[in-house]
């Protein structure tokens, strides 16, 4: 063994000792037998799920809801971050995109975008959108929005340009040899890009509402705050159906388009 | 785009041949479409932009917003900040730690790659019925997300750190014990199934065969879920399991928007370095 891999095992090993040594880590609490007969009783209540019509009928508009906070928070990331792509992307076709003073600042502002979680946009949205689906839906925008702008600004940089140059040398306008040239070439991929983030979307809008951001979230948290367990533990089953149905989904697309 | 397109495309006919678009009934047709499909989403989300130009609204965004500037600095909130960043890095890590010692048994148990019974022939009934329910289990531990662990033991052990390091332990395990099971049996069977054939057991057919042709891929997994671990125990402190999210929800109800930036700042510079970390960690494992 060498001595670098030495260092770095010891190096995680005092990690994860400091981790645990300076955590005030109820072990003693949890695994009580009063904490471990509260958990069973969850569990044996959440077994039981909820089924009355009245119910089911809210988990129904709450999924529905849960469904169009994501498509909607990725369309307007979609056309958001193809905008900023424009302008962070170093396509010498466009005008001010070729330029450094809008790439720096454009790609600062995709990297906060990004970097700060859907959870946390939510939670800062609650202040100017009020509790409800729309802080979630403009949540899920902001954060797709940084991911989905870098993800088009490399797919535009990285474009073949045979086509553009074409156009480019006939004279072309810049905004046009973008829109007939470079765009229905990025196409594909772009789409492509946007239907991951969908999916990805679709689980992060199920749990956003635990903060106030709508959907199955809300409804979960407000349930489970009033231990009502057998509500708490059919939304888990719509959640966690939800979340299947979109991988199966996905895995079969990705069959059928990968033939 | 010359004069010779001189045929007036109907609807087109006042633009110039310059401006006129050969395929544009299928745009506007497409265009229509999509609004048409949105328009039941936008209702649903209630999405209604001019709510955030309320006056209202505006002026109590504006403030808080405004307070961002400058961010809170004093010696007292930074060293309670630095603490908090300690702990979120320290709930990650100890998630992860759980977690490990969960997947390990847990990838042993579904591996099919250190399989005696399928050396020769199928594997057995009894032994294809273990894995199976193994992975069956890693399915439900991951299909939970964390968040939604972390508030079911927030109202079991109460606030703090245990709630975040337990719903990290179980989410994670299962994301590794899935992906550790697929790197082993996607690797090069060879090596292990000459070790189990001369009648290696299948733990030491596991740390010479099946190690040393994958521990590198397998660490490099590790410590790219570590890194998501740091983002995710951020998230958790929003529902109360302790660390930097934490505070920055309290922050965020006080409407203390200083405190707020302060935060928001470090959260950034700590996944950027975590980020950095990992990356330079992975590389160095090839």
């Amino acid at each position: 063994m060498s001595r670098g891999l030495l260092g770095l095992l010891g190096g995680v090993a005092l990690l994860v000792a400091a981790s645990f040594w300076s955590l005030d880590l109820q072990w003693r609490q949890f695994l009580s037998a009063d904490s471990m007969a509260r958990m069973g009783r969850f569990l044996a209540e959440m077994a039981v799920p909820a089924s009355d019509a009245a119910f089911l009928r809210r988990l129904a508009v709450a999924t529905a809801e849960t469904l169009a906070m994501s498509a909607v928070g990725t369309v307007l990331a979609a056309l958001a971050g193809a905008a900023l792509a424009l302008l962070a992307s170093r396509e010498p076709a466009l005008g001010v995109a070729g330029r450094q003073w809008a790439r720096v600042p454009t790609r600062l502002l995709l990297n906060v975008l990004r970097s700060i979680p859907e959870l946390v946009w939510a939670a800062l949205l609650l202040i100017s959108a009020g509790l409800g689906p729309f802080a979630g839906t403009l949540a899920l925008a902001l954060h797709t929005t940084g991911v989905l702008g870098r993800l088009f600004a490399e797919t535009i940089e990285n474009a073949p340009d045979g086509a553009a140059m074409a156009l480019r040398v006939r004279g072309v306008p810049r905004g046009r040899v973008f829109l007939y040239a470079t765009l229905p070439q990025t196409l594909p991929q772009l789409m492509s890009y946007t239907l991951y983030r969908w999916e990805n979307n679709i689980r992060a809008a199920a749990i956003l509402g635990v903060v106030g951001g709508g959907g199955l979230g809300q409804m979960l948290s407000f349930h489970m705050g009033l231990f009502h367990m057998a509500e708490t533990g059919a939304i888990l089953m719509a959640m966690i159906a939800l979340v299947a149905l979109v991988d199966l989904l996905s895995w079969w697309a990705r069959r059928v388009m990968g033939r | 785009m010359n004069s010779r397109s001189t045929a007036a495309v109907s609807g087109q006919a006042g633009l110039s041949p310059a401006l006129r678009d050969p395929a544009w009934t299928g745009r506007v047709f497409w265009a229509l479409a999509a609004l048409l499909l949105m328009a039941p989403a936008l209702v649903a989300v209630e999405f209604k932009p001019w709510v955030l130009v309320e006056p209202d609204n505006l002026r109590i965004t504006a403030r808080f917003v405004g307070d961002f500037f400058p961010p809170a600095m004093s010696a007292d909130f930074l060293k309670l900040v630095a603490v908090e960043i300690w702990r979120t890095v320290a709930i990650a890590t100890a998630g992860m730690a759980l977690a490990l010692l969960l997947a390990l048994p847990l990838t042993l148990l579904s591996c099919s790659a250190i399989s005696v019974s399928s050396l020769s022939g199928r594997m057995h009934p009894l032994a294809l019925a273990l894995r199976q329910a193994v992975r069956w289990l890693l399915i439900v531990l991951r299909s939970v997300p964390e968040l939604i662990w972390a508030l079911v033991f927030v109202r079991v052990v109460g606030l703090g750190p245990t709630a975040g390091v337990l719903a990290i332990a179980l989410t994670y395990a299962g994301m590794l014990g899935k992906v550790y099971g697929e790197i082993l049996e996607s690797g090069d069977p060879a090596p292990t199934t000459a070790l189990l054939r001369n009648g290696s057991g299948r733990l030491q057919a596991f740390f010479y065969g099946l190690m040393p042709t994958n521990g590198a891929e397998l660490t490099s997994y590790t410590v790219y879920r570590w890194e998501c671990a740091i983002r995710s125990s951020t998230v958790l402190g929003f529902v109360g399991a302790g660390g930097l999210g934490q505070q920055m929800d309290t922050s965020m109800k006080m409407f203390n928007g200083g405190e707020v930036a302060t935060m928001l700042l470090a959260f950034v510079l700590l996944v950027a370095l975590a980020d950095r970390v990992s990356s330079r960690l992975r590389k160095a494992l090839g």
